[in-house]
């Protein structure tokens, strides 16, 4: 059986990261398990967890008053989904919602800022790795917003 | 001299084809299958090549061919109507005729992915001029290694040839991955720009000739990805696209930097392309 230990250090997100390191962030690691069509987190909660999603996909979206509901981006097996947990308010921007069942191994987010805090160099790996994501995913929004397959462009 | 034979000797003369068959694929955007007019075989063309379709009256337009390279009886184009020219295109009904003038332009380099796997990445309606080379890897299955096909559109309705896209999945050896930029609540694929796609692919960039298709900015993003994931830039291929009229590099309309894209082009390694990709307004 696979430990969460062994899990977290042959996730792609955590690739490289020593052991030590990789056992301090077991200590706030549990498994879990999502349906289809619950939401995992919603917009304006409390942020203290992020997902590395196992199996299944999140699809991410957002809503506007008087507007269809859009989804954003979909996040799948491999993928770490959320990082609202990582700076204040410690909220989430958008819901997350299976739309598969998603298997997850969840990381609390508290647990960790805390040692982030006690260990800096555990804290810059954690910022380092979470600001790549974020570039993709701004390169992915600034592609999206150019709308580039609209017609006449 | 008649009209076929004048034809097949003049590249300035269009030849008369009639319009077979008329598929509307999405909202906007249709696939006309052309015949000609004379029942003659129609010319031989590579995957990746264009031909100048007119419409007599309205204008003439640069499609690249969407077809199958082993059928040699008809001449296959996907249109998307943004315009007076292209609407007259596909308004066309069956039996009508359509100047053709070609095949043009270099094609996407099959012969060099032989014995190596093929990844195709296309954006839009650039799934059009690709459908070729996925047509002929799949017919010659055996010269090739695994094919990769990432696809992205606009929204679940603007995606082209579902039909083919689900049967191309289950072919051996071949990976087929969809996205949209917007996707509906009711969709339950993959949402995000085509380069998300890049990590469910299992590439092994080394064995692997990339082939690219779509918005020039979307491209630019692609080469640059591949890159980082370490593709070589003479292993990607691209598909550039500017305004053509004359198609044979007399007229210079379609000048991009020293190339021609009707002459030199269409298709183009990047390491060539990238730095005119990189200049502002040109």
């Amino acid at each position: 059986m696979e430990t969460l230990e062994h899990i977290i250090s042959e996730h792609s997100f955590f690739s490289g990261l020593e052991s030590y390191y990789t056992n301090l962030l077991t200590g706030c690691a549990s498994n879990v398990r999502f349906e289809k069509g619950t939401y995992i987190f919603k917009e304006g909660e409390e942020a203290n967890e992020f997902y590395l999603i196992r199996a299944g996909k999140v699809a991410l979206e957002i809503f506007a008053p008087q507007r269809k509901p859009i989804m954003l981006a979909t996040v799948g097996e491999g993928e770490v989904l959320g990082w609202s947990w990582l700076l204040p308010p410690y909220q989430w921007k958008v819901h997350a919602h299976a739309i598969e069942t998603v298997r997850a191994i969840a990381l609390d987010g508290k647990c960790l800022r805390t040692k982030c805090e006690e260990n800096h160099d555990l804290g810059y790996e954690m910022l380092k790795r979470f600001a790549r994501i974020m570039e993709q995913r701004l390169e992915a929004t600034l592609l999206q917003l150019l709308d580039v397959y609209a017609a006449g462009k | 001299m008649t009209m076929a034979t004048a034809a097949t000797t003049d590249f300035m003369l269009p030849q008369p084809y009639l319009v077979q068959q008329v598929v509307k694929e999405t909202a906007d955007t249709f696939t006309l299958t052309l015949e000609p007019s004379d029942g003659t075989g129609r010319n031989r063309f590579q995957p990746g090549q264009f031909s100048m379709l007119w419409v007599f009256g309205v204008g003439e337009l640069p499609i690249s061919i969407s077809g199958n390279p082993a059928d040699r009886a008809q001449l296959v184009y996907t249109v998307r109507s943004v315009g007076k020219a292209t609407h007259a295109l596909v308004s066309r009904e069956v039996g009508e005729t359509v100047g053709v003038r070609g095949p043009f332009g270099t094609g996407w380099p099959v012969e060099k992915a032989e014995g190596r796997d093929v990844l195709v990445i296309a954006g839009g309606i650039g799934l059009a001029p690709l459908r070729p080379v996925i047509y002929e890897v799949l017919h010659n299955r055996e010269k090739y290694g695994r094919l990769v096909i990432l696809y992205g559109a606009r929204s679940p309705r603007d995606l082209l040839y579902r039909k083919e896209l689900t049967a191309w999945a289950r072919q051996p050896e071949t990976q087929v991955l969809v996205t949209v930029d917007y996707g509906g609540l009711s969709w339950r694929g993959h949402v995000g720009v085509v380069t998300t796609l890049f990590k469910n692919a299992r590439l092994q960039p080394a064995r692997t000739l990339a082939f690219a298709c779509g918005p020039e900015i979307m491209m630019r993003f692609v080469a640059r990805d591949l890159e980082n994931q370490g593709f070589a830039p003479e292993n990607i291929y691209l598909s550039m696209e500017r305004n053509m009229k004359c198609a044979v590099g007399f007229c210079g309309h379609c000048q991009y930097g020293p190339h021609f894209i009707c002459k030199d082009g269409p298709i183009f390694p990047y390491d060539r392309m990238r730095p005119l990709l990189e200049k502002y307004e040109l």
